[in-house]
């Protein structure tokens, strides 16, 4: 039977270490809302989303109350808006119509984010792809809680450079549109290679076209966890430190693996995958950087951050896939820096630089994520940065995404605040020599060759 | 049978004991295990208790424990045993 010391660990887990279950996301499949009339497929749309979820939220504070562990997140992904929408859409002004209805079913629900304003476009742009991704700055703007994501590339298919260039251009766009809000709508916009069909976590949540018509995806968290663990191996060897980790990400996956169960049991909904991630918070001992100085940095961004994190990102995924049957969406360890306090002291300090995030985000999930850039940035640069995080992605095999945030009228050494779980950032300098005429060729980036790995 | 792990910390005092017992008692909940240390004066009870001929909803149970803790001067916490199968249990 359990005995008081394995009670006191969990709990102290909870209450003092930041454990969590981040996110339940419910998946629903839209398709069968497809349909020419818009205001009909609005309506459509509007009904499903508040019938399947309508028990999601209390559902989830149902949870929380029987095994008291914070659920922070009820949220939702959808099928990405571009298929939806296709043949319904005519104007970029149309897809906005439907952002909106998204943004009023969110509400009505009670979820604080619904994923899946999303164009899957790795090899190529359909019409109405275009039409959604241009739409993307008006929808950001007039809504609170849509997330967009886009698709432009992946290992199979290569890199598709006209809508790279594109995105550039939106991402520009969306800042200067949300511009009184600190350009708060990029914070909600992600840029991927390789993207998951079940991704729980937003921005870049989409119920992809191979799930089934709902599914429940559970996100688990709990970096400050990890941390404790290790303060318990101070100078230990590589083995024990490895060891603490896995044994820790073990426990903390089966949590969500319990609460995922539990969820799809009481809303009679399929249970999909668990995402096995770090994702840090603002709060001060939830912070992945801190496991990075733990483990023997004396800030995140000094010479082997890159190892520690590839090391750490490892361990945690083979702890957490001992925990759970179906392990999917991104899995790995997060480095977002305005959601990361440690990361946002690394910046600060100088110790971290653009450079070497991209380094970082070779060897663990996602990728250059909610980073704040001057807002003069040009848009070709954006699309440049972009280009070699999707290029990582690609050869690499794994998923990578950009979440940039040009701060309209804001430069470097100037903080931006975004309140809440995204945090705060100081912004960060991006190299000013130009790859316009790069970005510019149009077409797209071949496939790679998938043999001769040496 | 589902389970339920109570858990009481605070500062030690006379009765606690007694009167998370008599409420307990009360609801028709049986006590299956008890164990009890004193960590630094910091009164650490944990309980094993079968709720299932309860007639109140597990969720009011918790408040009015939380609540009887308040009182006394320690924290009371409610949860489904399964928390720390999973964790603790391969």
């Amino acid at each position: 039977m359990i005995n008081i010391f394995e009670v006191n660990e969990t709990n102290k887990m909870i209450e003092q270490e930041n454990l969590d279950v981040r996110t339940i996301t419910l998946g629903i499949n839209l398709l069968d809302c497809v349909c020419d009339d818009l205001e009909e497929l609005n309506n459509r749309i509007y009904n499903k989303i508040t019938v399947v979820a309508k028990d999601l939220v209390k559902t989830g504070e149902e949870i929380e109350r029987e095994y008291s562990i914070p659920i922070v997140n009820k949220r939702i992904s959808i099928t990405p808006i571009a298929l939806v929408g296709a043949s319904a859409c005519q104007t970029s002004e149309d897809f906005v119509t439907i952002a909106k209805t998204l943004d009023r079913a969110a509400k009505q629900v009670g979820v604080n984010f619904i994923g899946g304003y999303s164009a899957l476009v790795s090899k190529g742009m359909s019409r109405a792809d275009e039409l959604l991704i241009r739409s993307i700055p008006k929808a950001l703007a007039c809504t609170d809680r849509v997330c967009s994501s886009i698709n432009v590339g992946s290992t199979k298919c290569g890199i598709n450079m006209d809508a790279v260039k594109l995105m550039g251009e939106m991402i520009k766009q969306t800042a200067e549109e949300t511009k009184e809000e600190d350009s708060l709508g990029c914070a909600k916009l992600v840029v991927f290679c390789n993207a998951p069909d079940d991704n729980p976590f937003m921005a870049g949540a989409f119920h992809g076209v191979t799930e089934a018509d709902a599914i429940i995806n559970v996100g688990v968290s709990g970096p400050g966890v990890v941390k404790r663990a290790l303060e318990e191996v101070r100078g230990k060897n590589f083995e024990e430190l490895c060891e603490t980790i896995k044994r820790t990400a073990f426990k903390v996956t089966r949590v969500g693996q319990l609460v995922a169960k539990e969820a799809s049991k009481m809303l009679n909904i399929p249970f999909g995958i668990i995402d096995l991630s770090l994702a840090p918070t603002p709060a001060v001992g939830d912070s992945v950087a801190e496991i990075l100085e733990e483990i023997g940095l004396e800030r995140a961004g000094a010479p082997g951050t890159t190892a520690a994190l590839a090391l750490l990102n490892d361990q945690v995924k083979k702890g957490g896939v001992m925990a759970s049957s179906y392990v999917g969406g991104l899995s790995g360890a997060f480095i977002p820096v305005s959601e990361d306090q440690g990361m946002i002291d690394a910046v600060k300090e100088g110790a971290l630089t653009l450079e070497k995030l991209e380094a970082m985000t070779c060897v663990c999930s996602v990728g250059l994520d909610m980073i704040a850039i001057p807002g003069n940035t040009a848009p070709s640069t954006i699309s440049g940065i972009i280009a070699d995080e999707m290029a990582i992605g690609m050869i690499n095999q794994k998923t990578t995404a950009v979440r940039l945030i040009p701060v309209i009228g804001k430069d470097v050494g100037e903080t931006v605040e975004f309140g809440g779980l995204l945090g705060y950032a100081p912004i960060m300098s991006v190299n000013s020599f130009s790859c316009e005429k790069f970005v510019s060729r149009g077409g797209r980036i071949p496939a790679p060759i998938h043999s001769f790995k040496n | 049978m589902k389970k339920t792990i109570i858990t009481v910390v605070g500062k030690d005092t006379i009765g606690i004991i007694a009167k998370v017992c008599n409420y307990l008692a009360d609801n028709k909940m049986n006590i299956l295990d008890i164990s009890q240390t004193i960590v630094q004066e910091y009164f650490n009870m944990m309980m094993i208790v079968d709720m299932n001929n309860s007639d109140k909803p597990f969720g009011e149970i918790c408040s009015e424990l939380e609540k009887l803790g308040e009182g006394i001067g320690v924290k009371i916490k409610c949860q489904h045993e399964d928390i720390f199968n999973k964790m603790h249990r391969i």
